[in-house]
């Protein structure tokens, strides 16, 4: 849709779009600009020479074991991190669907979590699962009898942070599906309802297909927050241990660019992490709208 | 619902519980831990009764962590990413709607482009912009070899340094989160749900293109902005990995990234009962403005993201 009337003015919408066009190339493509090139470059740490390797730092990237790892470390997690608080989120918001009455109160108390920061819930998360003074770490323990410790196993570090970002999630993915589950119609739900669909049917096969592009979109949003948000979680959590099992990708551009100050590697995992997204952000353009099935 | 299912009502609202609890419990727990002295909070399993330490604790970690400066700190950068991301984003995105021009298609275009992209995956060239500000009008000036040709043209000897930290100020913590294209398409598409008759209606009465933004569009957005707010304000008071590049100085940086020092790590006293209650009160900030601004807050958090 285009506006037809137009205001003319010869020199006003050139001001008014300058500062946003300012900003977005001083902080957004000079910075992509120059990673890229960066990306081609052997720099000493300090970057005071440099040299065109041409795809050197790609191809040291993909050989290198570390790199592969963390790539492997990120989709468990991520996968991890979407399906936990996707489900919980669903759940969760189907039974406030149901529960009539208290729909308010129960939003209040469920919607909260989203304004905490990641590494807040870290911290919380840290001394639930503590090894020595944490109390869901006790009941692992107890009941489970697992000989729970973070701090030297990966997979338990792994968990932890898991646990911790999933959290998080779960009030905003709350929110989608309950906006979601709102707009299905009620006359479908009671057609159903009276050719004798139980609960459980009417949901799965008719709430559940209805609901598809907000479970696409939050698919596509948990991804990304567990990719780049969870930074604060694994920073001050695990800290991308042990031993790198916690090391997900946006956290080894940090280290290997600002602690291993090795600034061709890093630009080139930068260039790598944003053709990642630009490749979700257009598939979710290309087939979101095509594929699922929208209603309501 | 449809029809009677007793049975099925009660575990709804059992499984709600469990849910809600389930959500609560971290804060709750972590509540109780910050109001127990050094000696209950360290026992295993900590005690769930409140203990009376509540205020000494919150006084010897707001001391300890400086909060109060990092907590101003987090206020400043947050309002000031909401407040510049939203007049940026509205007049930017006034100028696409309502006017046209030749590049109107091209701006639009080159701001639409970083909408999915984070600040995380850019930060090392974004931090070296930060570093030095001027550093595109000074690679342009060696491009052009500018230096030799000022030499030549008055006869002495000339180099130019352009230099210009953000390192460590309030405009680095700020700018770089403003460069988002997310408000600015947002503002885009309800601009282009305004009836056109109004813009209509306003040129005939003879309004110019400004009053027409001060009278009838702004107005009109109040819900969007007040949706922002709350979205944008969250999104910056809990911003991590930017300030901990861009600050060094205890003095300068953010009250999420301070906790990090109060954590008890291997060899200190497992003073959990600081870091928690600070945790408490860093987190509040936001969660209250989320809880105050609630209708808003989902309505826009909604529109947002379609």
């Amino acid at each position: 849709m285009i506006k037809r009337s137009f205001f003319k003015s010869r020199y006003l919408p050139y001001l008014l779009i300058f500062p946003q066009i300012l900003v977005t190339l001083t902080f957004f493509y000079w910075p992509a600009i120059q990673g890229i090139i960066q990306s081609f470059l052997l720099s000493d740490p300090f970057g005071r020479q440099s040299k065109f390797v041409w795809f050197y730092n790609y191809i040291e990237l993909f050989t290198d074991p570390l790199y592969l790892k963390s790539i492997f470390i990120t989709l468990v997690f991520s996968i991890a991190v979407a399906s936990v608080s996707l489900s919980l989120g669903l759940f969760i918001a189907s039974m406030a669907n149901r529960a009539l009455r208290a729909k308010a109160v129960v939003r209040t108390l469920l919607i909260w979590p989203y304004a905490v920061a990641p590494a807040i819930s870290g911290i919380m998360w840290l001394f639930l699962l503590h090894p020595s003074y944490g109390v869901v770490a006790l009941g692992i323990k107890k009941w489970l009898g697992v000989n729970w410790n973070p701090v030297l196993y990966g997979s338990d570090a792994m968990i932890m942070i898991v646990m911790a970002s999933a959290w998080k999630q779960v009030s905003y993915n709350f929110v989608f599906f309950m906006a979601g589950l709102q707009a299905v119609p009620k006359s479908l739900i009671e057609a159903a309802a009276i050719d004798g669909a139980s609960p459980f049917k009417r949901f799965w096969f008719i709430t559940f297909p209805l609901l598809s592009p907000t479970f696409f979109f939050l698919t596509v949003m948990n991804i990304i927050y567990s990719f780049f948000e969870t930074f604060g979680i694994i920073h001050t959590v695990t800290q991308g241990g042990p031993g790198g099992s916690t090391n997900i990708l946006v956290y080894k551009v940090y280290q290997d660019g600002f602690v291993g100050l090795n600034l061709g590697s890093s630009s080139a995992q930068s260039v790598v992490l944003m053709s990642l997204i630009i490749l979700i952000t257009f598939l979710q353009f290309r087939f979101v709208e095509k594929k699922v099935q929208y209603g309501g | 619902m449809v029809e009677k299912t007793p049975l099925l009502d009660f575990f709804t609202y059992v499984f709600l519980m469990l849910g809600i609890l389930i959500v609560g419990f971290p804060i709750l727990y972590s509540l109780i831990a910050a109001t127990l002295p050094l000696e209950e909070v360290s026992k295993v399993p900590m005690p769930l009764i409140p203990g009376d330490q509540f205020m000494i604790n919150m006084k010897e970690a707001w001391s300890r962590g400086d909060l109060g400066t990092q907590i101003l700190n987090s206020f400043i950068m947050a309002s000031g990413i909401t407040i510049g991301k939203i007049v940026v984003s509205m007049i930017g995105a006034f100028s696409i709607v309502y006017f046209d021009y030749k590049f109107r298609v091209v701006a639009f275009a080159s701001v639409f482009c970083t909408l999915m992209l984070p600040v995380e995956v850019r930060i090392l060239p974004t931090y070296e912009m930060a570093a030095n500000v001027l550093s595109p009008l000074q690679a342009l000036w060696d491009v052009l070899h500018l230096d030799s040709l000022m030499t030549w043209f008055s006869g002495h000897d000339i180099s130019v340094n352009l230099n210009w930290s953000l390192l460590d100020s309030y405009p680095g913590l700020i700018f770089p989160l403003v460069a988002s294209a997310t408000c600015t398409f947002l503002f885009r598409q309800f601009f282009l749900t305004v009836p056109e008759e109004l813009c209509e209606a306003a040129k005939m009465d003879g309004a110019s293109p400004m009053t027409f933004f001060r009278k009838i569009l702004f107005p009109l957005s109040k819900t969007n902005i007040a949706a922002l707010v709350v979205i944008e304000f969250v999104y910056g008071y809990n911003q991590y990995l930017w300030p901990l590049l861009v600050t060094t100085n205890p003095k300068m940086t953010t009250a999420v990234i301070g906790l990090q020092n109060l954590i008890p790590q291997a060899d200190d006293l497992p003073e959990w009962n600081l870091a928690l209650g600070a945790a408490v009160l860093v987190m509040l900030p936001p969660v209250l403005v989320v809880l105050f601004m609630q209708r808003w807050f989902v309505k826009g958090l909604i529109e947002k993201e379609k």
